[in-house]
């Protein structure tokens, strides 16, 4: 296994309050990683801060390093498009654009010059397809997402994403706003995507995470508490905050 | 005796209501009434001729698109650009309000003050002439509020979730600004521009020392630096010097015709918008 991001020293403050606290994490290529950790514990922090989604928060400082396949993400020389290009991200809520489902996957393959109708709709397929959304929408192209399910808008999203054909797939609590059958889908799409992409997941959902994801990162008040293999630290956490949060005794 | 508060309270409610719709169908009642029947083909094509001794108004609903054409123009990309700076890039929270403060006072100063400045400033201190331009010009400083008010409104009704998934496609903040957060302005700046076409079809006092009295029929560049008047400016010549009120009742019908259509189409390009927004 290869290593394809990896966090060192990594501290973040909004203002006055530190978020982070000296994060080190290596996160493994084609593997679901999964955050989890109770409200306020830095854990979707620490996933803005791999694709630089912070950069939109004023007061947000950072002191350390994240690699991105050995390259330092907040470099000198960082092309912010590229970085997001290749580090997708889906979002706690739905929010396709309030446009046509093709121009919504189509958004960002036309933002880095694709043209010609003909690879549009190639591209536009495949991620559909990937995304497990193409028989919902084959013949709805043109209609507006918005008027698409909650958890259809969600896969619309990924499918989004999927269709700048990025690396790692970065996905905030994707399936908190959505039905259980819905983030049942989602949780399936996730297991059939880590065959060609890095996925790390935020969720507050425990099962959510034992059922899916490899490693597991448990964050409490900033600081990365325990990382490991999943089963491992559902089974047998080494650090007994861990321990106490996974069986439910606190959070 | 709590009924009987309840009742007069009610009475009261039901009066007022009634005074303002009253009032409402009065006035246009009167000034169709008045007006309506003044409204001949001659009046609307031709220019008024004191050889002939006929009156028209066709220079006048020209001068008026002219002015509204010449001021949409210019008050178009500056105000839009301010309300996209001071709600997308903006970061000295101080600053912005300031200025919302200044725009939100500039809408309140009387038309009068503005006809003033526009004439000390682009007629005297420019050297304009009086005209199209210098008039355009002053209802730029006039609507430019108000362009702006509705622009930053509406940019701030467009969800943050759309400009982060934009930004998280990779998109540069301008091409996200231009393709995601317009878009979904641009029932608001409608309503604003339409807004101010109606402010600028109803300007008068403004008016009377920056586009002048002309009552000549010109084209759209000739009218830019010559006298113009457009209809409000009109109706008061017509009613003021000649005496004229059956003319002048005539191109009140006219204007609120406009005012009405305006308004109409104000929501009728809304409705639209939401439409096919929501699929």
């Amino acid at each position: 296994m290869e290593t394809i991001i990896e966090t060192k020293k990594l501290n973040l403050w909004y203002g006055d309050h530190q978020a982070l606290y000296s994060v080190d994490v290596e996160i493994q290529d084609k593997e679901i990683t999964a955050l989890i950790g109770p409200s306020g514990c830095g854990k979707s922090t620490f996933l803005k801060t791999l694709n630089r989604m912070n950069d939109l928060v004023e007061s947000c400082r950072i002191e350390g390093s994240v690699f991105f396949k050995g390259k330092n993400v907040y470099g000198d020389k960082v092309n912010l498009t590229e970085l997001r290009t290749r580090i997708g991200m889906v979002f706690q809520k739905p929010n396709p654009f309030p446009m046509s489902i093709y121009d919504n996957i189509a958004y960002g393959p036309r933002l880095h010059g694709v043209k010609g109708r003909k690879k549009l709709d190639e591209i536009v397929e495949r991620s559909l397809r990937q995304a497990a959304i193409w028989g919902e929408t084959k013949d709805c192209l043109k209609k507006s997402a918005l008027g698409m399910s909650g958890g259809q808008q969600q896969r619309i999203c990924i499918a989004r994403a999927l269709a700048v054909e990025p690396e790692v797939l970065l996905m905030d609590e994707p399936t908190s706003a959505l039905d259980p059958i819905s983030t049942g889908k989602i949780e399936e799409l996730a297991l059939e995507l880590k065959e060609n992409y890095s996925i790390i997941i935020v969720t507050h959902n425990m099962q959510q995470a034992s059922r899916i994801s490899d490693k597991t990162a448990f964050f409490l008040l900033g600081k990365l508490v325990e990382f490991g293999d999943t089963e491992q630290i559902f089974n047998s956490p080494n650090d007994k905050r861990t321990d106490d949060y996974i069986s439910g005794r606190f959070g | 005796m709590r009924k009987f508060k309840e009742f007069i309270l009610n009475t009261g409610m039901r009066l007022a209501a009634l005074i303002t719709c009253g009032l409402l169908a009065f006035i246009i009642g009167n000034i169709l009434l008045r007006g309506v029947r003044y409204i001949t083909p001659q009046l609307l094509t031709t220019q008024t001729s004191y050889l002939n001794d006929t009156i028209g108004i066709l220079p006048n609903i020209l001068n008026t698109i002219y002015i509204i054409i010449v001021t949409m123009i210019i008050v178009l990309p500056i105000g839009i650009g301010a309300a996209v700076y001071l709600t997308e890039y903006a970061s000295n929270r101080y600053i912005v309000s300031i200025i919302s403060f200044a725009t939100e006072t500039l809408t309140g100063i009387p038309s009068i003050l503005f006809g003033l400045v526009g004439m000390l400033f682009f007629t005297q201190l420019m050297g304009l002439k009086q005209g199209i331009l210098a008039g355009g010009l002053t209802l730029v400083m006039m609507v430019l509020p108000t362009i702006v008010a509705n622009t930053r409104e509406s940019l701030l009704t467009v969800p943050n979730s759309y400009r982060e998934g934009a930004l998280a496609l990779g998109s540069g903040k301008w091409h996200m600004i231009r393709t995601v957060v317009l878009p979904n302005a641009l029932d608001g700046i409608l309503t604003g521009c339409i807004l101010s076409i109606g402010r600028i079809t109803g300007e008068s006092a403004a008016l009377l020392f920056t586009a002048g009295f002309g009552l000549r029929l010109l084209s759209f560049f000739n009218a830019l630096q010559s006298s113009s008047a457009t209809l409000t400016v009109a109706l008061y010549i017509y009613a003021n010097e000649h005496g004229n009120f059956n003319v002048s009742y005539a191109i009140a019908v006219v204007l609120m015709l406009i005012t009405l259509l305006l308004n109409l189409s104000a929501a009728r390009i809304t409705r639209k918008i939401k439409d096919r927004r929501n699929g």
